[in-house]
Parts: C-alpha cells; structure tokens; sequence
C-alpha cells in the first residue's frame, strides 16, 4: 500500500497504480478520455491533469497527467488547485472548437462520456468564432454507424480494435487536427469485437446501428441485468426495452467472465426477440384443418390437460438453450426417469465427458479472467474466434503475459500500454493452436498444425507422453509430430499458468480425453494448470448437470426417439428446442409422426414448432427470469427486462400450469419457489438460489428500478389505451421493478440494471461499481461456480489412443466449421447478423481439390449419410488431406459431424 | 581561430572523400578509441562539457552514461544521429552533412563504440537529396576501407551504420517521434519516462544525438578535452555552429566560439542590417524560440546566458526580424508550420495551434476582434511546457508569447477596424479559407 495525498488528505492506495486510477477508484471524479480500464494509459488527451506538488513545502506545484504519473507512495497531489482546472476546462474547449454543438439531436446525447465530461470541467460559452473542420464518414457494416465529426481523437478505438482486439482495417490516418479514425476505404469492419467501439468510443462517432434503427434514449430504455445466450461463456449483459421492443445489448461487466467487453454476435444478436418469427400466443392445432390456430389460455390448458392425464406417458425433451428452472420444471412434470436433455447422442456423450473430466479431474477449469492471465495454452480442436469468441480476445491478452517480463523488468509500469508495447514488440507468449483447419488466432500462435479430430488426439497424447512418461504413447507416430509434441510439453511444463482449451467442436471424444490427459499430466508439478471447454450453448453445462452429468448415455435424444418408436410414449413436451437441429431429418420427422401428441414450449416458429400439435410461447431471455451455466460451470441469474405483449410467459409457468391441468400441482408462484425445490431434488443445484437475493429483497424498503429516474413518459406511454395511467407490472421473481421508482443508490452487483452514477451518463459510470480496474463489481462478481475440480486422489490417464487417420479413398471425412455469425440459432435471425452470415459451402482440402478436379467456387454435391447437398466448393489450403469442412450454417443443419461424405462435381 | 567542425571543408562545397578526410587527420579517433576503453571515452565526451546541439542542449556524456552497458542488457543497442533538421531558420547540419560526411561517420563510430552499440542509423531529414547522396557514398567508402562492418580495423568491434531517408515530417526530429519513424510506425512522440536508452528503438537501449553533436565527438578524442574546452568562450565546450538569416547583409552559418555574443554575430559575421532596415528582434535558436531584442544583443550564444536572457539558445540559428516586417505576420507563419506540423495526438497541440494560427490570421486581415490577445495570451500559457505531450507545442509558442510581449501594439492594430502592420487593412474573409491541408478523406 501507499499513502498519496490528495488536496492535503493522506488516502491508502494499492501499489502500482496510476494516479488517475487511483483517485476513480477512492471516488473522485477525474475527467479523462484517452485512458481505458482495460487498454490503460497513453497521455494522448491530457484531460486528466492534477497539479503535483514535491512535498508538503512546494506551493507551486506543476501539471501532470494522472493517467501518466504514478501513485508513489507520499505523492501530493490537487484535483481542485484553479490553475488545473482552468486546464482542463481548456482542454474541453479545445476539443469543443471541432465537435458539433447539437447534444440534443445527437444520438449519443444522454449517454456521452464527452457530454459528461464537459460538464464535470465546467467549460461552458464557446469563444471561436472559427469554422469546424469536418470529415467524410463511412459505411462500415450492419454493425457500427460512423460520425467523424464528433471524433475528439483520443485513439480510444485503433487502440482496442488493433492493439487490444487484433484487429487490422481501422486506423488512424492524417495529422495535425485533421486526424481521421477509419477503414482505408468504406467497407464491413471484420474485428469480431467491434461492437465494443460503440462503448469505448467516449462519444458519438461509433454508435450501434442496430439500436439506430429503433432509436432510444438510455434513459427512456428499460433495462435488467441479463445473461448472454449465443455461445456458452455466459457473457453478462445488459439489454434494452421500450415500447415492447428490445432496442439494444450493453456490456454489463463482471470481472471473472466478459470483463469490460463482449463480441458482436452477443451484442447484435438480440434481434431476434423481436422477430417476425416469434410465437406471441398459445396455438392448437385444428383437426379437421391441420393448421395451427391460436387458443386462449383456458382452452390450451384444457386441452393439455386431456393430454397429459394422470398415468399418461409422457417425456420431457429439454434444451441446452432454456434455463435451469425451464429443464427443471419439465423434469418435474414428466419425473426424472422421462427426462431427455433433448441434444444428439454425440453431443450428450462429449458434454457429460466433459463434466465428468471437469469434476473428477484434479485441473480447475478457469474463468475468462483467468484465462486472460495463463502464460502459455494449448488449444485442441477449436476454433475459438468463432465458437466462444470473448475467449479467443482473452487469449489475445494471454499472448501478452510472458513478454510482460520484460517490461517488469525495465521497471515501466505496466498501465504504460504505449511504453509497455513498445517493449515487447512482436513478442508473443507460447500459444499453440491444434485444429481441423486453420483459424483465426494462427496469427499470434507460436505453432500450429491441423489434422483430423483422430490425429488432432494423437498430438494430444504425444504431449501428454511428453510431460509424463506414463501416459499412454501414441503407437506409430508420425516423426514431424514428436519435436512439436515436445516442443508444446516444454513450453507449458515451465509456465506457471498454463491452459489447455479443447471442446465439442470436433466431435470427437478421444481430443476431450487427450486435453484431459495433458493438464492432468501437468497438474502433478503445477497444481495452476487448467482446462477449459468450449460448450456449444449457454446452458451446455447446466443440462448436462441436470441430467446426471454421467457417462451412460441413457438420455439421449435418441432414446427418447426409440421410446416413441416403441409406442411407449403417449406426448411428448418439447422445450425451447427445435429438433431438426438436433438429429437427422429423418429421425426427427419419424417421431413426429409415430408421437400421438406434441406440445412445443418455444419462443421461435421453428421446424419443430410447426409441426406440434400445441404450441405454448415461452419468453426469450428478455422476457423472463432464469439462471443459465456456462461453460465454466458458473451459474448466472438473468432477469426480466420487459414484459412482453400476448401470451407469453416463462417456459417454466407454462410448465407450471401444464402441472396443474394435468392434477399434479406444484406450489411454484415465484422463480425462488422453482429454485428451493430444484436445490431440494439436486443437491448440484444447492447454492444456484445464492446468485441474487431472493424476490423479497429490499433496500430502505424499496426494490430496485428497472427503468432510470429520467424514464419519460410514463403516464403518457399507454395513452393511445387508456388515458389512466397503468399499474405497473408486478415482479413477484425478482426485487427489481418495472418502475422508475425504487431504490437510487448502488444496488447489489447482481441488480446492477445500468451503469449510472451522478455525472457519470455513459458506460464508464462502470468505475463506480467495483473498486480496482479489472476487478470485482461491489460485494463480488455475481455468479456461483458449480463445478470443481477433485484435488485429491490418484489420477488415471484415459488410455485410448486412436488410430491415425487414414484418407479414405472415395470419401471425405466431413468436419464443422462454426462461424461466429451463422451458427448460432438465435442469433441468426437478427438482420444484422443474418446480414454478416455466409452462404453455405464446402472447404476441401487444395490435394482433394487437385484429385477430384474442383476448383474454387465450383458446385459440388455432396452426399452424407444418404441426403444430397449442392454446394459451391472453396478450397482451404490449411484442410489436411482427406478432411473436408461443412459449416454449421441454415440449411446444413442436423447433420452429425464428423461424418464420411462422398463429394463429386456436380453432373 | 580554429574551426574544426568546418575548418577541413573545401571551398567548391565539394565533400571530402575518404581518402583526403584522412589526410587532413581523420579517422585518427576511430584508430585512437580503438585503442581506449569504452569508459574513458564516456568520461573524456562528459568532461568535455559537450551539450547536445539539436537545441535542448542537454550535457551529451550525462546522456551516454544512462546507457546501460554490460553483457546482460537487452541487444542489439542503438545509435541514431538525427539529421532531420527542420526547424524553420536553421540549416546547420545540412552544411556538415553535405560538406565532409566522414566527419559524421567518424563521430558516429567512435561513439557508438564508446556506448557498445551494434547499429547505428543516420536519420535524414527528407528534402536533404544531396546530403542522401554524399552520406551513402560516403558509407560504402567507409565499409571498403573497414571503417565499418564486422572488426572494424581488425578489432574485436563490429559496427552496421545506415542511412535512413525520413518520409519526411518536422515532428520527426523529436527523439522519441524519430524512433516510431524509424520503426515504420506513425511519427508520434513517445512518453518519458521510459527513456530511449532504456526502451528505445524496438524496445530496446539507444542513444538519440544530433548531427552537430555526434561532429564534435572525433575532435575531443583526436586532440583531448582541454583543447577542445579551450575553444569556448564559456563554460560549455566546443565550438558552435551559428547561422543568421533575415534582412541582414551576408545571411549564413559560421563555426564561432561557443559563446560569440549576439551583436558579433549580428555586426561582424552576418555584416549588421541591410540599408534601410532596423533591427526589431531575433529570434536566437530558431523558429521555436523566445524573441529577444536590442538590449540582448550583447548577451553571449551559449545556453545558460540566453535562457537567462529569458530565451534559448536552441540550434543557434538566429532569425532577425526588422521594422519592416510584421511581427503578426511572422508569428502567424510560424504558428502555421507548427500547428500544421503537429502530429495529432495530444489536444492542446492538435487543436491549440490552429485556433492560435486562426486568430492571427484574422488579426493579420485586420478582422481581429477584442479579446483575441487575450485568448493568445491564454493559448500560450496553456501551452506550456509539461501541458502537452511532447515540446513541440512548447516551442511554437515561444516566439509568439514574446512577440505579444515586445510587440503588442502591432497585434492590437489588427483588431476589428483598425490597421495592420503593413498599414493596409483586409476585407476579405481569408481566414474562412484557412486550411492546413486537404483532408485526404475528404
């Protein structure tokens, strides 16, 4: 700790720090603009000037930058001497000579760190009487508006999306005051993270298009604390409603998961809450018609209610995408015995392997901070950029940590991000990336190599030989695989966090036991090793909890398929699933047709959905509350931000209802019920209620406001109804309200609705909700782990070392290729994303190209376990022989991968 | 009286090569220090009272010994002479770049010995196409003759030396703005601490010195540091090379005493005033430098005496300015340069300059409006030195914070309605026009 005086007052700080950290973070407002709590301190906008004195004699003191100068111990500093302050209100008015003076009509106006700012140094009357420069702006995609003249140059943006994000087509271009922040020419921004400008850039010039196209003010947006639903990392965040529509996705941070960031399918693939495709009320199917038609409430529960009579048997297919509480309401209704996760045998059997690794295993599978902070990975079979992609930007940061040595060692501080770069250069820690095919993250990989999931194993296990001579040796191994084999043994055996990163991508098994295999092997000397998967949805893990987390595959999807084949099934519920996605066509369409009835529980008109003889619409993750794991087995609360027009209600009151019409009720009026009786019947589950205070949580009596104090509109918002201003909605789940009024102070870190705080409009009202940069929100991260690792104990390396993989002659083995935008199911439905997605395709290999005569873009047909596919072909040079890539795109769907296909040139 | 630096230069302007460079006595350092350790020749430079001549004037062995020495420091080491002289007034180093080269590469190699170096580069100012030319002949001379390159003289130390052409920007002779050039990177300063020999290009340890400067290092090997101090007036050694333009009689560069008075330089060398022209001011060290006037003249060109004098002695390069000439305009010329010249990164830099070149522009058309002085004024305390990222915006307002101090009333005459300098007054509206360049987006 050090003591730094502050206009006379002596204050304890954290070692290390700059000062302008260091005074945010003991509440004093500094204003700022260049400096970022994740990208720290350049000096570029000299905003946050203090007058530092020498000692307690000096009087005169002289201007530093806090963001540049260090909290020492005994360093005197003022934020209120006048001459400073006259500085900073002049660096105001400097930026203020260009930047156009329309906040009112301005999208950003309500929300702008500049706005703010320039209130906080007090800069008020314009005195240039002189023509602003102006610039042209761009096009730059779906994603990001852009709005140069508002730009005050504080290289906020090249600095993330080239140094933080890696990415390559925004720059800084010209000089003087004629700088210029864009793509060398218009054009799709490409950085998977560029959504982030939207909240880095301190005002207007990179705003969200997808929110431009129904516009709200922040303050007009009723918002709750949310959870991510597109990929299994469980990004937190913040969306926003008005009018019934939700306007847009915010960072909400939270220091173990997403930190101060998240990616664009997560923050622009909300969309689809508001989509065409949405069932908004009950639907029945008409006999004599066939067609669905829609029903009240009464009639539909009347109905299930002949459906579901007692002794009827019925199966509960769940999803990988519905809540804890949704799978558990249904577990509850059809009993534990009848409950089928509802995802492919394939899929059923990686995901309670990975549980079980995860579980019994001595390695600690880490959160994305930790991640951020390995010093050497090893990735196995994933394309992470596209199947989990905040984890791929956290291993851009990981790349850094071991050059960071050298830094330390010249004694620069590490917030000197200039200065710090400049060290290390090109330098990059040990990353090695094994996969199907070439990935993103190749280019900061200090070795790569792509081979069959098979042979992707077999590397696997030739390093964790390496580290541990009594793991299984990998028979008839290839002479070039052994020095890289040993190469990747070396690097992680002598770092002191190292990582392993596998997943479900490949499909395979024997890679999930060849990570397994490794950390455990390193886990002997280091007991920091650590393995993480990727799950390939936002509650992977929490069903794979729920169903057992064992390695039986007693319930899989194909189980419940052969039961209804077997006639032993009177309905089926299917929850929140679209069941195409999951099996074969065939397979699905069989059981449909041999299921007597099938009630469908689901938010979107899918292939499954059209097909059921009830359909009940269930509420997005927007319109109801629920807790989702993500892969790190940590169990996250997301709340309501709206209540939604029609029938729509949680999946798990409908299921609820379903119980009670069906004469087995349960007493469940509020999600705290479903949750102290999932933590009575699964003792996995006991701490999930620990997330968030309970429903009855208050603060000076008050619950917390979902809408801000400046909501406008509020009497007026249902006039075109009533002219009688509405009741609002009761929350009986949860101690928010959907209200304006309520408790205005800092609500505990799982309540945070927004970041606001006086004078703080804009998203870097953050730093007054944790109490160091990086670090824990107020009270702690929200969020439970439910898994860890078995410490004690002999380990057992798995033994099974397949085969190499052999090409096949007429066949090529069929791998996915997932893309960030496309491969997603909900997500795709947003128009911005839609917009971003690939048309369908075929990657072959250049030698399979060569021998089958294709070249690029060529019509290919491919042949998978009996189905016919036209594709255009695109030759991927990084494919090993006899592999072939199929993306997980629309209309390529419930094929199960890696499959052997046959592949010729379209007659 | 001796003039090393340009004593040996031929009077055709012609370089000299190798050959008749060491016939007049050089390369005898390189063949000396050879033969000293690296230390000794730290120490004689830091005895030598030797201050860096590209105009911070900072003592050159204080500098050198910040380099970190001994085998465990990060490789390869740097050396870079910076020649990429553009400070409005001054053309100095172009006279030692074109006129005998060999003296830079001695200097240059005899240092980078003394500070253990592996690579040194020669940053040239752009536009300098002849000094290019002259430079990497005399390169090529120097590597046949084994000057440089591996074992140089067959001794143990190897030296690699190249001639790095700038894109071409004033804010590339800032040292640390210099090294993001040299890297490829765009040309913005760097923030000290951390300090070019500690992180400095490609991260790694190196020394930033002036072409002057890096000339004067053979002399002090060749003939020791009594003599060399001996040349001086003052305390600071050597001598300097001075260079006067405006509207004086021989406008030029001499190689004087450090420490030549101003009215020396002024009557003597640059032979007074031409006929019909009064002295108003000059400006000592170039563009980026306090004026001073009549009464300073007698104030010796060294660096304490003219930052007593309330400037700085800088590169030396004096601009005198005249009765006929608007102190406005001159001001609004350079405050053009340098907010033009500004590299963009910090505010008050990127914005201040042109708001300052805006206002005099008007005050210059005679559209002046009260309380212009006043925000000028304002502007250049603003400025200051520690208020910006780097000294570029310093610099720039020196002259003009002088002139609004020695020749207000010419500023105040350009306010609304009244008269410009020049006794005429503008009616157009140019300063609407004014533009530093075109936006290449645009």
């Amino acid at each position: 700790m050090a003591t730094i005086y502050i206009d006379n007052k002596p204050y304890e700080v954290k070692d290390g720090q700059n000062l302008l950290q260091a005074c945010l973070f003991l509440g004093f407002n500094i204003p700022y603009f260049c400096w970022h709590p994740a990208m720290h301190s350049v000096g570029a906008c000299r905003q946050c000037a203090v007058k530092q004195f020498r000692d307690e004699k000096d009087t005169r003191g002289k201007i530093v930058m806090s963001c540049m100068t260090p909290a020492a111990d005994g360093a005197r500093i003022s934020i209120d001497d006048p001459e400073v302050k006259e500085f900073r209100a002049s660096v105001i008015e400097w930026l203020m000579l260009n930047h156009p003076h329309d906040c009112p009509v301005c999208d950003e106006g309500g929300e702008c760190h500049l706005q703010d700012m320039t209130v906080m140094t007090g800069h008020s009357y314009r005195r240039t009487r002189f023509r602003k420069r102006t610039h042209r702006n761009q096009c730059l995609g779906p994603f990001l508006n852009h709005e140069m003249n508002r730009c005050i140059q504080c290289y906020r943006c090249v600095r993330f999306y080239c140094d933080y994000a890696g990415g390559r087509d925004l720059n800084v271009f010209g000089s003087h005051h004629h700088v210029y922040f864009g793509r060398y020419e218009d054009g799709i921004l490409e950085n998977e993270f560029s959504g982030n400008l939207v909240e880095v850039c301190p005002t207007g010039v990179f705003t969200d298009k997808t929110l431009k196209k129904h516009y709200t003010r922040k303050w007009d947006l009723q918002t709750a604390p949310s959870v991510c639903v597109h990929c299994g990392l469980g990004c937190n965040t913040i969306p926003g409603e008005r009018y019934g529509k939700l306007r847009r996705i915010l960072n909400r941070y939270n220091g173990e998961v997403n930190g101060y960031f998240l990616c664009d399918r997560g923050r622009f693939g909300y969309e689809f809450v508001n989509s065409k495709e949405r069932i908004r009320e009950p639907l029945i199917r008409n006999k004599d018609n066939g067609a669905l038609e829609p029903a009240s409430e009464e009639r539909v529960l009347g109905h299930l209610s002949n459906i579901l009579y007692f002794g009827a048997k019925v199966i509960g297919i769940g999803s990988p995408r519905a809540s804890l509480e949704a799978n558990f309401a249904l577990r509850t209704l059809v009993g534990p015995e009848r409950f089928f996760p509802g995802i492919s045998e394939k899929e059923h059997q990686l995901t309670s392997a990975a549980i079980e690794i995860l579980r019994k295993g001595p390695a600690r599978t880490p959160s994305l901070r930790d991640v951020a902070l390995s010093d050497a990975v090893f990735i196995l079979g994933e394309d992470v950029i596209n199947t989990a992609p905040l984890l791929g930007l956290a291993l851009r940061q990981s790349v850094r940590q071991k050059p960071m040595e050298m830094v330390k060692r010249l004694n620069i501080p590490l917030w000197d991000d200039a200065a710090a770069r400049e060290v290390i250069q090109h330098e990059k820690g040990p990353l090695f990336i094994a996969a199907t095919h070439g990935t993103k993250l190749d280019e900061i990989a200090a070795r790569t190599y792509n081979g069959s999931p098979d042979d992707l194993a077999r590397l696997g296990f030739a390093v964790a030989h390496a580290l541990d001579p009594s793991a299984p040796a990998v028979p008839d191994i290839g002479e070039d695989l052994i020095p890289l084999a040993q190469s990747i043994a070396d690097s992680l055996k002598s770092a002191g966090s190292p990582l392993i990163i596998s997943g479900m991508s490949t499909g395979s098994e024997a890679v999930l036991h060849a990570a397994a295999t490794i950390v455990w092997a390193l886990c002997r000397d280091n007991g920091n090793a650590a393995l993480s998967f990727v799950m390939n949805e936002c509650n992977s893990i929490g069903l794979g909890l729920m169903s057992g987390g064992s390695m039986n595959g007693a319930f899989d999807l194909n189980k419940a398929f052969d039961l209804v084949e077997e006639g032993k099934v009177d309905a089926a519920i299917v929850l929140e699933n679209d069941l195409y996605r999951r099996e074969d066509r065939e397979k699905a369409e069989r059981f449909f047709e041999r299921c007597k009835h099938v009630i469908v529980i689901d938010h979107l008109f899918n292939n499954t959905a059209a097909k059921a003889e009830v359909v009940l619409p269930a509420g997005t993750f927007a319109e109801s509350d629920g807790t989702l794991v993500n892969n790190e087995g940590r169990a996250q609360r997301f709340y309501q931000a709206f209540v939604p027009e029609g029938g729509i209600q949680e999946s798990w009151r409908w299921l609820r209802d379903a119980m009670t019409a069906s004469r087995r009720p349960v007493q469940w009026q509020s999600l705290d019920h479903v949750l102290s009786a999932m933590a009575n019947e699964m003792p996995v589950f006991r701490t999930v209620a620990e997330i968030a205070p309970p429903a009855g949580f208050r603060i000076a009596g008050q619950k917390i406001p979902r809408q801000p104090h400046r909501y406008s509109g509020r009497t007026s918002i249902h006039a075109n109804i009533s002219v009688h201003e509405q009741k609002p909605p009761d929350d009986s789940d949860s101690a928010l309200s959907f209200s304006m009024e309520g408790y205005e102070g800092m609500p505990p870190a799982p309540f945070i609705t927004r970041f606001w705080s006086p004078g703080w409009n804009s998203v870097q009202a953050v730093n007054k909700f944790h109490c160091e940069v990086g670090g824990p929100l107020h009270g702690a991260d929200p969020g439970k782990r439910l898994m860890e690792p078995t410490v004690s104990g002999e380990i057992s390396y798995f033994q099974k070392v397949p085969q190499a993989f052999e090409p096949r002659k007429d066949e090529l083995l069929m791998v996915p290729l997932h893309h960030i935008f496309g491969s997603e199911e909900l997500s795709v439905l947003s128009p911005a994303i839609a917009e971003r997605t690939p048309k369908p395709y075929l990657a072959i290999s250049r030698e399979d190209a060569g021998r089958l005569q294709v070249d690029q873009e060529s019509e290919l047909e491919i042949v998978i376990s009996g189905r016919t596919y036209r594709l255009r072909g695109i030759i991927n040079p990084s494919l090993p022989r006899g592999v072939a890539g199929l993306p997980v795109l629309a209309g390529l769907e419930g094929i199960t991968l890696p499959a052997w296909g046959r592949v010729g040139r379209k007659a | 009286m001796e003039r090393p630096l340009t004593g040996n230069m031929k009077p055709d302007r012609q370089p000299l090569t190798l050959k008749e460079y060491e016939e007049v006595g050089g390369y005898q350092a390189v063949h000396k220090a050879l033969r000293m350790a690296p230390p000794d020749i730290v120490d004689a430079v830091k005895n030598s009272n030797l201050r860096g001549r590209g105009g911070a004037g900072f003592p050159t062995g204080i500098k050198w010994s910040f380099m970190p020495m001994g085998s465990d420091v990060p490789r390869p080491k740097y050396l870079i002479c910076n020649a990429d002289e553009m400070e409005p007034g001054t053309f100095k180093d172009r006279l030692l770049l074109e006129g005998n080269p060999h003296q830079l590469l001695e200097g240059m190699i005899v240092s980078a010995y003394a500070l253990n170096v592996d690579i040194a580069y020669i940053f040239l100012r752009w536009e300098y196409r002849l000094a290019a030319e002259r430079i990497e002949r005399a390169i090529a001379e120097a590597y046949e003759n084994y000057y440089l390159g591996k074992n140089i003289l067959r001794s143990d130390y190897s030296l690699e030396l190249r001639l790095h052409v700038s894109a071409g920007r004033y804010i590339c002779g800032e040292e640390t703005a210099l090294l993001n050039a040299l890297e490829g990177k765009r040309a913005i300063p760097r923030a000290k601490p951390p300090h070019p020999q500690v992180s400095g290009l490609w991260g790694k340890p190196t020394i930033v010195n002036n072409t002057e400067t890096l000339c004067n290092i053979p002399h002090i090997i060749t003939k020791g540091v009594e003599w060399y101090k001996g040349l001086s007036h003052t305390k600071d050694g050597g001598t300097k090379i001075y260079g006067m333009s405006g509207k004086v009689k021989r406008p030029g560069a001499w190689e004087l005493p450090m420490g030549t008075s101003m009215k020396e330089l002024l009557e003597v060398h640059a032979g007074g005033m031409k006929e019909g022209y009064q002295f108003r001011g000059i400006l000592p060290g170039g563009a980026s430098t306090d004026f001073l006037v009549e009464e300073h003249l007698d104030v010796p060109m060294d660096y304490d005496s003219v930052q007593k004098a309330g400037s700085r002695m800088g590169t030396g390069q004096m601009i005198v300015l005249d009765h006929k000439t608007c102190p406005v305009g001159m001001a609004l010329n350079l405050e053009r340069f340098f907010a033009r010249e500004s590299c963009g990164l910090c505010t008050p830099c990127r914005e201040g300059l042109p708001w300052i070149a805006m206002i005099l522009q008007a005050i210059e058309e005679g559209e002046g409006q009260p309380g212009d002085v006043e925000i000028l004024e304002q502007q250049c305390r603003l400025l200051g030195p520690g208020n910006t990222f780097c000294a570029l915006a310093p610099g720039a307002v020196e002259p003009l914070q002088s002139a609004l101090k020695y020749f207000r009333e010419d500023f105040e005459r350009g306010i609304s309605g009244r008269r410009n300098a020049r006794g005429k007054r503008a009616h157009d509206n140019s300063w609407r026009r004014f533009t530093l360049t075109t936006n290449p987006t645009k």
